[in-house]
Parts: C-alpha cells; structure tokens; sequence
C-alpha cells in the first residue's frame, strides 16, 4: 500500500501536554554520556540563565515520536510502520528545551513523495508549551520500504 | 577551519541504556535474531543515538551545552554494535563553514564508522560562547 498525497498539507489536533521532568532529562543525558552540569544540576542551568536543567539538542524527538504516533496510526494516510526507517532528521530551535515545560505538538504534513516501490514522508511538529510560546520546529523523514 | 575529531564507543549496553531512556524499544536495536531478519548485518544503533552523540560534540566545539540553534542530519548507513566488550566506534568531525548574519555559526559534520561516512547533510548551526 502506498502513502496517500492528498493528505501533503494537512495539520492534525494539538497532542495532550507532555511534562518535561528532571529526571527525564537526567536520565536521557546519562544514557547518551552527557555530563556537562547543565543538563543535570539546576544550580548549574540557572548560572546559564534557564529556569532548571537544559536538555541534550535532540532530547525533543522523545516528544515528537511519542506525537507522531497520531500520524503513523492515521489507517487513512496508510504507513506500515514494520517497513519503516529514519531518513532525516531535523531541529530548529527558539530555545532549549528545559525541564518543567508543558509541551504540545501540532504535526503537519509537508511534504509525500515516492521512488521506485518506496514511500517517503516528511513531517513538520510545532512544539510550544501550553501556554503558547515556541520553543523548538522539528523534521523528521520517514522512509516506508516497498515489497522487494 | 577544522575542528579536533571526537570519538564515541558505542556498545550492547549503551544502546540498550538509550532505549529505555528514549522509549525506542524497536527489536533491530538488541536483538540479532530481528535484525537478520529483515536484512541488517546484526543490531544497529538507533539513528536517533547517532545524532545524540553528534549533538555531544556540536555542544562541546561550541562550548556550552544550549548553544545549538539549528540541528539536521540525513541517515545514510546503519551502525553496526557487535556484541563484544569494544562494540564499535564513531567518529565525529566538522568545518565551520562561516558565521549567519546573525552572528550564529554554521559547522559541516562528518560522522564516520570504520571509515565509512553514516550520516550526509549534517549540519548545525550554534551560538558562539557568551
């Protein structure tokens, strides 16, 4: 089954909040080896200028993969997600994304096109907190393989 | 401008660590059995890894750990962790490639594993130190 073009443009409903936590961040920036003390001393964040701990650059996309489950799972738009691999990957950033910030994703669709028997499907997420204010535009590629 | 080449060992347990700390749980990131079985040479590093470690050393040539502005990569070839005590390497190194009208800096990345480039188009653009 292949992607449907119609749907290149369209926008789906703000995802619920996601809580930004400090242990998440800690966490996360442990498992990639990040010690610099901003993204795991709030002292530390704070001499930086930001209200608590910082996180690693890529750190949104546990954001956005958890939102972009709304478009993978649209039965309409039609992705196998077993056939699926990562093309490309983008961050834009307003700023750095910190613990205590309320995030919300709103997908869009930028852009369907095919090549030979594969798929491939670029994204766009807005992600602001609830109250509105930018923080980062996220890209991401998805390659859907076709049947060998 | 060159900028010093950093390396990053990966291994077994650090992809495992990155998946209960991302949430990725996809079978071709721990299990050979799977990764075979849709035609990988064996369990691979998640992309999303790669780009993290990317990410460590674009903060530490710009100096602080919030400096990067603008971040994008392209996956171009998988990274195999074989299941040993060394597991692999990636080595990561950039040109600074000029400075925005902003006043922003814009580095070119080359990411290399045994010799063989697994990201294209990786780019970063970041603040310069206060």
């Amino acid at each position: 089954m292949s992607l449907d073009p119609s749907f290149v443009g369209r926008t789906y409903p703000p995802t619920a909040p996601y809580q930004v936590g400090r242990e998440k961040i800690r966490e996360f920036a442990t498992a990639i080896g990040a010690t610099d003390p901003a993204y795991h001393d709030p002292e530390a964040a704070r001499a930086l200028g930001h209200p608590d701990v910082v996180a690693p650059p890529t750190f949104p996309v546990l954001v956005t993969m958890a939102a972009s489950q709304q478009i993978i799972e649209d039965p309409a738009l039609g992705v196998d997600y077993s056939r699926v691999v990562h093309g490309d990957q983008r961050f834009a950033y307003t700023r750095p994304v910190v613990a205590g910030d309320e995030l919300v994703c709103v997908n869009t669709i930028e852009e369907i096109t095919t090549r030979g028997a594969h798929g491939f499907l670029t994204t766009r997420t807005d992600v602001s907190t609830a109250a509105g204010e930018p923080v980062v535009a996220v890209w991401s590629k998805l390659v859907v393989r076709g049947e060998a | 401008m060159e900028l010093p080449t950093q390396t990053f060992r990966v291994t077994r347990a650090d992809l495992v660590r990155y998946a209960g700390a991302s949430g990725d749980f996809n079978p071709i990131h721990w299990s050979d059995r799977t990764a075979t079985k849709v035609g990988l040479p064996g369990v691979i590093a998640h992309g999303m890894f790669t780009m993290a470690l990317v990410g460590r050393a674009v903060t530490t040539w710009a100096g602080a750990p919030d400096a990067v502005v603008d971040f994008g990569v392209r996956f171009t070839r998988p990274v195999v962790v074989p299941d040993t005590d060394e597991g692999t390497e990636i080595e990561v190194s950039a040109v600074v490639k000029g400075v925005t009208e902003d006043g922003l800096t814009r580095l070119d990345v080359t990411a290399t594993c045994l010799g063989e480039k697994v990201l294209s188009q990786a780019r970063a653009t970041v603040r310069t130190p206060r």
